[in-house]
């Protein structure tokens, strides 16, 4: 068991490395530093200075372990942009991006269980067929298209919800929350069912295909047997069965919903982590882009890692592998 | 015609036949992308071409509307360019980029993962370390990274010129991994089988083994896995030049067309962002029911 999750833990790092040497060769490739944070008037001893500051003179090798060494205790540099610490640009963000993953998240799995249940035990009836025909468009909407017509709908045409911003806030020590406020949720709605969007239609196929194998089982023949009422079996005994690949999907897509969040930031004009990746990229601010591509990559794998690890202590078979 | 009264005996066509979405989505992207490869004979307009474009004539609504004008059927955006000209050419440039692409990946995925799965060792060792890294980074970010980086490489002269080149490789690059994987699992079963094993003895060359001998047989899963990237091939090219990282301006794809209608949103002028996000989903609707129904008929659990 220790002996697995060592391994495991191991592979995480190795990927990680593999990580920040990608992130590293994004300094190398995408020009000189030097040149990107100098201006017209820099005298070459300057120039000089700067690059020698910058600890440019020296081997790949030890550019590399630089980089790892400080981006594991965060420290990204500074921002060619801004002059601002990267960390502390990022840590101003995160509670935006992450209270909007968390939200959608959430209505994701209050919605997409429930419709997954109902099209596995009522399959057939034309308004499951037309559900799942649904989830097939749901798949295939591109996010930023569902916020464009969010947008349209129910802020230009109704009026019911804002399109940008994030509404008024409340500080606690380093995190906000704007769901303390009415303009903060007010302005949550609509991001956050864009960013939902496509994980209810995968919550729901993954339910429905669960729930499908499970109905055939013994366990729920000698339930209706019983004479247990209908409803209870279907969400009492066999949803329950089916909830544990939901919950390591949810987990492990959180990570790529981060990720995802950046197009619904540049949509909504939502302050999140996202939005400052692209302004970053318009800019070419690269410590600000290693940074995010280095910090959305850990919470992904360390997530991947989690899950693999309670897997191996709930299911003892897959400890061998 | 023996080709194609094969094809009418076949399963996949007698499948096809049964599916209505399967049919409908099949004409709608014929349709589709025979009015995107013969845009220029069909649009009224060259949205390309300066001269062509009327101030005068610029921010007109659809014809239905009262204060719309033929031949601008779907109406103009604020520089006078036709939207329905616009759209065309930008499915023309939004399929071509998705197939390049999909191409493009194919060719990566298919020898690396015949190479790896084939011989095994250290080489499919590295290679499917390097894709492990590759899958814990979501392809949105490589995609959005790739491009960024190899445009800041290129020279400023070339940067508008190579960008549907520079989109290719970012797809490319963010794709590869997952035929790479299907290929490799594949290869490792067929090579032990017996007719593998016979060819090795006739001395039969290992590329052509590999080539003619085992790819064939792993083609299946490729097939079903080539026509849903191809739909999400269009999505990311889309998103990235919604974001501004994809196709300029001048040489507008779906993508961009929204991201410069997105900026009329709230003025009233509609048309401009809504006719190319109906294209859009059109176009990825039929691609993904396509594929849909073809995962489902080359199944053999569900035949």
């Amino acid at each position: 068991m220790l002996v697995f999750i060592i391994k495991r833990i191991a592979n995480a790092a190795m990927v990680m490395l593999a990580v920040a040497l990608l992130a590293f060769l994004i300094f190398r490739l995408a020009g000189d530093p030097v040149e990107l944070m100098a201006n017209e008037q820099m005298s070459q001893a300057d120039r000089d200075n700067l690059r020698e500051k910058l600890g440019l003179n020296d081997n790949f090798a030890t550019q590399y372990a630089r980089f790892v060494v400080n981006a594991a205790q965060g420290n990204f540099g500074i921002s060619y942009r801004n002059n601002q610490e990267v960390l502390g640009l990022i840590a101003e963000r995160f509670p935006a991006t992450m209270e909007l993953v968390l939200v959608a998240t959430f209505i994701s799995l209050v919605v997409g269980i429930p419709m997954g249940v109902i099209t596995a035990i009522q399959r057939g009836k034309w308004y499951t067929e037309s559900l799942q025909f649904l989830s097939i468009i749901g798949v295939s909407l591109p996010s930023f298209v569902v916020g464009i017509l969010l947008i349209l709908v129910f802020s230009v045409s109704l009026g019911w919800a804002p399109a940008f911003g994030r509404g008024d806030v409340v500080d606690f020590g380093w995190w906000s929350t704007g769901l303390l406020t009415s303009s903060g949720r007010a302005a949550l709605i609509l991001p956050a069912i864009a960013l939902s969007l496509y994980q209810i239609t995968l919550i729901m196929r993954l339910v429905r295909a669960e729930m499908l194998e499970v109905l055939r089982s013994d366990f729920v023949k000698f339930a209706r047997a019983r004479g247990i009422p209908r409803w209870r079996i279907h969400f009492r005994h066999a949803l329950r069965n089916c909830l544990m690949p939901v919950v390591t999907m949810t987990a492990m897509n959180i990570g790529a919903l981060i990720a995802f969040a950046l197009i619904t930031e540049t949509v909504f004009q939502w302050p999140g982590m996202g939005m400052l990746f692209i302004q970053a990229v318009t800019f070419i601010d690269i410590p600000v882009m290693a940074a995010y591509l280095c910090i959305v990559s850990f919470i992904f794998v360390f997530l991947n890692t989690l899950v693999d690890i309670a897997y191996a202590v709930i299911d003892p078979r897959l400890r061998a592998r | 015609m023996i080709s194609l009264s094969l094809i009418r005996k076949s399963d996949l066509w007698y499948s096809f036949t049964r599916s209505r979405s399967a049919m409908v989505a099949a004409i709608v992207l014929a349709m589709l992308i025979l009015t995107a490869i013969f845009a220029p004979l069909i649009a009224p307009q060259n949205p390309y071409d300066p001269a062509q474009l009327d101030m005068w004539k610029s921010e007109l609504p659809p014809i239905w509307d009262q204060l719309g004008e033929w031949p601008y059927v779907l109406g103009t955006d604020t520089q006078g360019r036709d939207m329905l000209s616009a759209i065309l050419y930008g499915t023309r440039i939004s399929v071509v980029i998705g197939i390049a692409s999909v191409a493009l990946s194919l060719l990566v995925g298919l020898s690396l993962g015949l190479v790896a799965g084939y011989f095994g060792g250290v080489v499919d060792n590295l290679l499917m370390r390097f894709g492990d890294v590759l899958l814990s980074i979501p392809t949105i970010l490589i995609a959005i990274l790739v491009s960024t980086v190899v445009r800041q490489m290129l020279p400023p002269e070339l940067r508008d010129v190579g960008s549907s080149a520079v989109l290719v490789l970012a797809i490319t690059l963010s794709g590869w991994v997952q035929y790479a994987r299907t290929v490799r699992a594949q290869t490792i079963v067929e090579r032990s089988k017996e007719y593998v094993q016979a060819a090795r003895l006739l001395r039969v060359p290992a590329r052509r083994i590999m080539v003619r001998h085992i790819l064939p047989n792993t083609l299946t899963p490729i097939m079903v896995a080539a026509t849903l990237n191809f739909g999400m091939a269009i999505l990311t090219e889309a998103t990235l030049s919604f974001l501004g990282i994809g196709m300029p301006p001048g040489q507008p794809s779906l993508g961009t067309l929204i991201r410069i209608g997105n900026q009329f949103l709230f003025s009233g002028l509609w048309w401009i962002v809504l006719f190319p996000v109906l294209q859009l989903c059109l176009l990825v609707v039929s691609v993904n029911l396509l594929g849909d129904w073809l995962r489902d008929a080359l199944n053999p659990k569900l035949r």
